[in-house]
């Protein structure tokens, strides 16, 4: 509770006792009058106050200042009638806890998402000439400097390790849980944990422009890309109160002079009355906050989850996603080469990978690479001689004595090996000879993710319709992701400029205007798609600024399930909203209409501004609750 | 040129019309209130001095929400 909470809290508990004390003494007339004025300055003096200030400058409608005139209307009728001052406390009364409860709740939850969040250090440690560590303001770090990280610590800046090992905590970033080891001539990220070793770094950027004071600026901006339920309120508000105030002034006078014009009968209090508790109704507090805090929330649970959503108009639009275009590599598949197939004609399948990878030795091919990951140590104390690349063939080398072909088709065409293709797997088949004898073949491919196919199922259940695949693959290997993963259509062979084309002629093909296309790059090569889809989603764009400009949401673990996990907050949280707009204006024109006819009193009119707001930001309050499964 | 600031508001409405007086201020291009996040980032039209202009918005504010405050 900040200070003035604190302060409004004691002013409404001390006007409840004074309300609660002056029920139960004898008190009649004037002195009953001055009674009741105690508690009602307690409650409402700011209010006044505030009032007083509108209409000085000019800003009449503001909800002080009919709060004011409804309060004050009500006063003058209780005592014309010598009647209930309560009620008119009683709103101000109600109208003041609403207003505590909101800066509360909206205080409270935004504190949680910070937390949330949370991946900006407010410090940098910086090695003194005696040894000794001094805390300085991470802005004041100029780019070069080296700075210590303790175990426990967050990065504060982006740079590269110059000194020590440790195991660094992405998950405030990624989401991901699985520690990452770094080591000497590493680069690093801001917002990442240290966990284990004392790190030195060369700072290689400026505090502003790292990783984590970015991501946090683009999380906190996100909210101010307003979405058209935001606009749509804003409007509503804007027509809304001057409206009701209005239709009170209407209420107060017409009805009045017509029934003096049929009967003579002057029925001024009723009507003014029921004038009254419209201004009371007419305050748009419980939508003009809930909708924003609801975007607020879901956006900030999302980023706990590694998923930036760069605006509340792309939260808004998620939910509507009908088809979903990925790119292959990188995107669905790893994106790193690895052997995932080992067919030797007699020998050992681990004697050929160890063959292979000899011949590979010098090599920093992407397969001689993947294929010395699959054998591990590939060093051993084996005679590796004569290596010798053939351009377009593969590589040829005398291995213990042995020469060792290997390479593709057409190398063992060209040394007549009785070779023949792989039967069951796709990808590169890199064959083998061992002194012109074919031995068999190793295939290597890009791999699928673990959760590629999960993802699909996923969307699909979410509302996705249709998932498709582009990639600049052969048709070979797209077919076999597509049919691996069930999409629904995969196309290949493209160049980056057909994929652009592709993605405006699903654009064109959508059954509904309201339909959503969200695109699926890795961002590297695919910028002019991301912008060109409804939605743009980049993958694992930790550390790669392009991506993060070009994209309208950021999946920082490469984790294509994310994008459901995306889509089904942006689902929730418009639910929320749609309900908190029906359920607001729906109470409100209910209540100004039972006003109307004199049925709803001003108790009524209370909590149709003020019950129907606590409840309505308590609903919003609920999006940032939204875990994944 | 772009700048960001620290507000304190109490309702979203009132941080609204802050966004508006803020929008009509002399020297100012545009601006844009986040009350979730308590920012307001101003674009200076050029040749302003934010130090010059920034005064007047606040006065701007203050008479369409009495009690804001803006750290600049």
């Amino acid at each position: 509770m900040t200070k003035k909470q604190k302060k409004n809290l004691i002013r409404i508990i001390a006007a409840a006792v004074f309300l609660v004390i002056l029920h139960f003494l004898p008190l009649t007339g004037v002195v009953r009058f001055l009674g009741y004025l105690i508690p009602y300055f307690i409650v409402g003096y700011d209010v006044l106050l505030k009032a007083g200030k509108g209409i000085k400058n000019k800003q009449a409608f503001d909800e002080c200042f009919l709060m004011a005139v409804a309060t004050i209307g009500a006063i003058a009728l209780a005592i014309y009638t010598d009647g209930d001052y309560t009620e008119a406390i009683a709103v101000m009364w109600f109208y003041q806890i609403g207003e505590w409860f909101q800066g509360y709740a909206v205080g409270k939850s935004r504190r949680n998402i910070s937390d949330l969040m949370n991946i900006c250090p407010d410090y940098a440690n910086i090695e003194l000439e005696n040894g000794q560590l001094e805390q300085v303001d991470p802005d004041d770090v100029e780019i070069g400097t080296i700075i210590v990280v303790q175990p426990g610590e967050k990065i504060p800046i982006d740079g590269v390790i110059v000194e020590g090992t440790s195991t660094l905590d992405t998950a405030a970033l990624t989401g991901e849980s699985v520690p990452r080891d770094v080591t000497k001539g590493d680069d690093v990220i801001s917002g990442c944990i240290n966990q284990s070793g004392l790190l030195k770094i060369e700072t290689t950027k400026e505090f502003g422009e790292s990783t984590a004071a970015k991501i946090m600026e683009l999380i906190e901006d996100a909210s101010s890309r307003k979405s058209h339920s935001e606009n749509f309120i804003t409007k509503f508000a804007r027509i809304y109160t001057p409206a009701v105030v209005y239709a009170a002034l209407a209420l107060a006078i017409l009805p009045p002079i017509v029934t003096y014009l049929l009967s003579r009968d002057v029925t001024f209090g009723i009507w003014l009355y029921r004038a009254l508790t419209f201004l009371v109704i007419s305050c748009p507090c419980a939508l003009v906050v809930s909708i924003p805090l609801s975007f607020f929330a879901g956006i900030g649970s999302a980023s706990a989850q590694g998923i930036l959503v760069k605006g509340s108009n792309y939260l808004e639009i998620l939910s509507q996603t009908k088809t979903v275009v990925f790119d292959k590599t990188g995107t669905l598949t790893q994106g790193v080469f690895e052997v995932t197939a080992i067919h030797p004609s007699e020998m050992d399948a681990r004697e050929l990978l160890h063959i292979a990878a000899h011949v590979e030795r010098y090599s920093k091919h992407p397969i001689a690479m993947s294929l010395k990951n699959a054998f591990g140590e590939e060093a051993d104390d084996c005679q590796v001689t004569d290596i010798e690349e053939v351009a377009g063939h593969g590589i040829k080398a005398l291995v213990n004595g042995h020469v060792v072909h290997v390479g593709n088709s057409k190398m063992m065409e060209a040394i007549n090996a009785d070779w023949h293709d792989c039967s069951t797997h796709v990808g590169t088949v890199v064959h083998v000879a061992v002194d012109g004898k074919y031995e068999g073949h190793i295939v290597i491919s890009d791999v699928i993710k673990p959760h590629s196919a999960d993802a699909i199922r996923e969307l699909k259940r979410n509302g996705v319709s249709q998932a498709i695949m582009l990639t600049g693959d052969t048709k070979k290997v797209a077919d076999h992701v597509a049919n691996e993963l069930k999409l629904d259509q995969a196309y290949s062979d493209l160049l980056p400029q057909d994929k652009v084309s592709k993605v405006e002629e699903f654009l064109s093909q959508k059954k509904h205007e309201n339909d959503v296309l969200a695109f699926v790059g890795d961002g590297i090569n695919d910028a002019p798609v991301l912008s060109r889809a409804d939605i743009g989603v980049a993958m694992g764009a930790l550390g790669s600024d392009a991506a993060i400009e070009a994209a309208d949401v950021v999946l920082m673990d490469d984790d294509p399930l994310k994008l459901a996990t995306a889509i089904r907050i942006s689902k929730k949280c418009l639910r929320i909203v749609k309900e908190n707009t029906w359920f607001a204006i729906g109470i409100k024109l209910l209540c100004l209409l039972l006003g109307a006819i004199g049925i709803a009193n001003m108790w009524v009119a209370i909590f149709a501004d003020v019950g129907v707001m606590v409840l309505a930001v308590l609903n919003a309050m609920r999006c940032m609750f939204i875990r994944a499964k | 040129m772009k700048k960001s600031y620290k507000i304190e508001v109490d309702c979203a409405n009132c941080a609204a019309k802050m966004e508006d007086a803020t929008k009509k201020t002399a020297g100012v291009k545009d601006a844009n209130i986040n009350f979730m996040a308590l920012k307001m980032k101003v674009e200076f039209e050029e040749g302003a001095d934010p130090k010059e202009v920034m005064p007047r918005v606040l006065e701007a504010c203050r008479k369409v929400e009495d009690d804001c405050e803006i750290f600049f």
